[in-house]
């Protein structure tokens, strides 16, 4: 088993006094895939967040690497971790521009690098294009690639093919793979596809209300889960 | 009709001319508009996007004051310069009075809430989304903060040319603090004034083609730079 690259313990979040997460306690290990699945609301989005440095818990720390993360985290710390939002959110550039955004901003803009990110990603054609004329498919492929180029320690994907036809579901879901397999990235992936959770994750997790219910390993949290939410999760009756 | 025409001929035979004291007229007013809205561009820019982003509780009453700000009559702002540069105010020392320093500042006062507003809006416009991605991606606070403004640069752009239309434009308040004096106050604005109770409606014409022009010129000049930045 790979030393854990986050460590969390009694972790929780509050917007206007209402507990939005609230973990007793999650390991992610180096070099997985892994997956949390749950309806909207149970905290995945938030978790993520945190996990990104993006705010602040209200009680309790990230431990990252080892190292207590509280307070201004160091620059360098947050750039080895970045998500991919469901949402493309990218500039009015060109394909090209925004797929070596990350590398402008650490100042190390390498043309090689971005041209082997947009061939990866099978949008070397549209490099000059506008990004926002784009399908929806294309853009978050952009999106894709302007996280992978930063060669990222941890990758965060926050519903990254909600809404995209099978095709570019099935494109996006092959580059996270050799992304993790090539080049060991940590991923964490919140989904609300629980059949995507199953073909990509190494270990799966369940979140209600907040809180962590469950986490497996793949195969056991879909045949023998220990948990009778997971149970009703995964057969899809789950009332919520 | 026949004085627009005339006005028209006049108007390019004195531009060929390169008659001196048009030139000076012209180059002040250049001079005074481009000082005052470089003035106002570096320090509203800057102040509308740190008021686009901020999540203050006074935001609402800084908002207020700035709306109010955009829509100040420039007649007013001049007496308020006046009275603060005039011998008994608190800026007499200076000596700006019916100067093109005091002008400068009367057009700083008017066009500073426009660019500030302005841009403001345009940063509040954009995707907030936007914003978590690019700190995601690991950019540092300033890093994020041209990174908006680079995304609203249409609405940043039409802020400065906004100010500079109110300020190429102005007569009332550089009348007052400048004085309209003769090579060395007098700007195409307030020679039109002159020109047109003297009677001399020709010149009038072609001093205001001149200023048409020139407010043409330049906002093509800035339409051009936002039709290239949006490719």
């Amino acid at each position: 088993m790979n030393p854990s690259i986050y460590r969390i313990a009694n972790l929780k979040k509050e917007y206007a006094r209402r507990i939005v997460l609230d973990v007793e306690q999650l390991e992610i290990q180096g070099r997985e895939i892994l997956a949390l699945v749950g309806p909207s609301g149970a905290g995945k989005s938030t978790l993520l967040r945190l996990l990104n440095f993006l705010e602040a818990p209200t009680q309790g720390n990230v431990i990252y690497q080892s190292l207590t993360m509280n307070g201004k985290i160091p620059l360098q710390i947050r750039r080895e971790v970045t998500t991919v939002f469901q949402r493309p959110a990218l500039l009015h550039a060109s394909v090209r521009s925004n797929v070596a955004y990350g590398l402008d901003l650490r100042g190390a803009r390498a043309e090689d690098r971005v041209n082997e990110m947009l061939e990866r990603v099978g949008l070397a054609p549209l490099a000059h294009a506008p990004a926002h004329k784009l399908s929806g498919g294309e853009m978050q492929r952009v999106a894709l690639a302007r996280a992978l180029v930063i060669e990222p320690q941890v990758l965060l994907l926050d519903e990254p093919t909600a809404n995209l036809d099978p095709y570019n579901v099935g494109l996006i879901e092959e580059i996270v793979r050799q992304q993790n397999r090539e080049r060991g990235t940590t991923i964490v992936l919140v989904t609300h596809n629980i059949f995507q959770a199953r073909r990509l994750a190494h270990r799966v997790g369940l979140m209600l209300g907040g809180r962590l219910i469950e986490i497996n390993d793949t195969a056991t949290f879909f045949d023998s889960p220990s948990d009778p939410r997971t149970a009703a999760f995964v057969r899809g009756d789950m009332v919520y | 009709m026949d004085e627009l025409t005339r006005g028209l001929v006049q108007a390019i035979q004195l531009i060929l001319s390169a008659d001196p004291a048009l030139l000076e007229i012209i180059f002040l007013s250049l001079r005074v508009t481009g000082l005052a809205l470089l003035i106002s561009t570096l320090v509203g820019v800057p102040a509308g996007a740190a008021l686009g982003l901020s999540r203050l509780r006074a935001r609402g009453l800084v908002t207020a004051l700035l709306y109010t700000g955009m829509g100040l009559p420039p007649v007013v702002v001049g007496l308020f310069v006046y009275l603060m540069l005039s011998r008994s105010g608190p800026f007499g020392m200076l000596g700006w009075l019916f100067t093109p320093s005091a002008m400068v500042a009367a057009e700083i006062i008017i066009s500073f809430p426009l660019v500030t507003g302005l841009t403001m809006t345009a940063v509040q416009g954009t995707d907030p989304a936007l914003r978590v991605q690019v700190r995601s991606l690991g950019a540092t606070r300033a890093q994020e903060t041209w990174a908006v403004l680079s995304e609203a640069r249409i609405g940043v752009v039409a802020a400065i040319v906004a100010a500079f239309g109110s300020i190429i434009s102005e007569v009332g308040a550089v009348m007052l603090v400048g004085g309209n004096i003769d090579g060395k106050t007098r700007v195409l604005t307030t020679a039109i004034v002159l020109n047109t109770r003297t009677g001399d409606f020709v010149l009038a014409i072609a001093l205001g083609i001149i200023l048409l022009a020139l407010a043409f010129i330049a906002n093509a000049a800035m339409l051009r730079l936002q039709g290239q930045a949006d490719r």
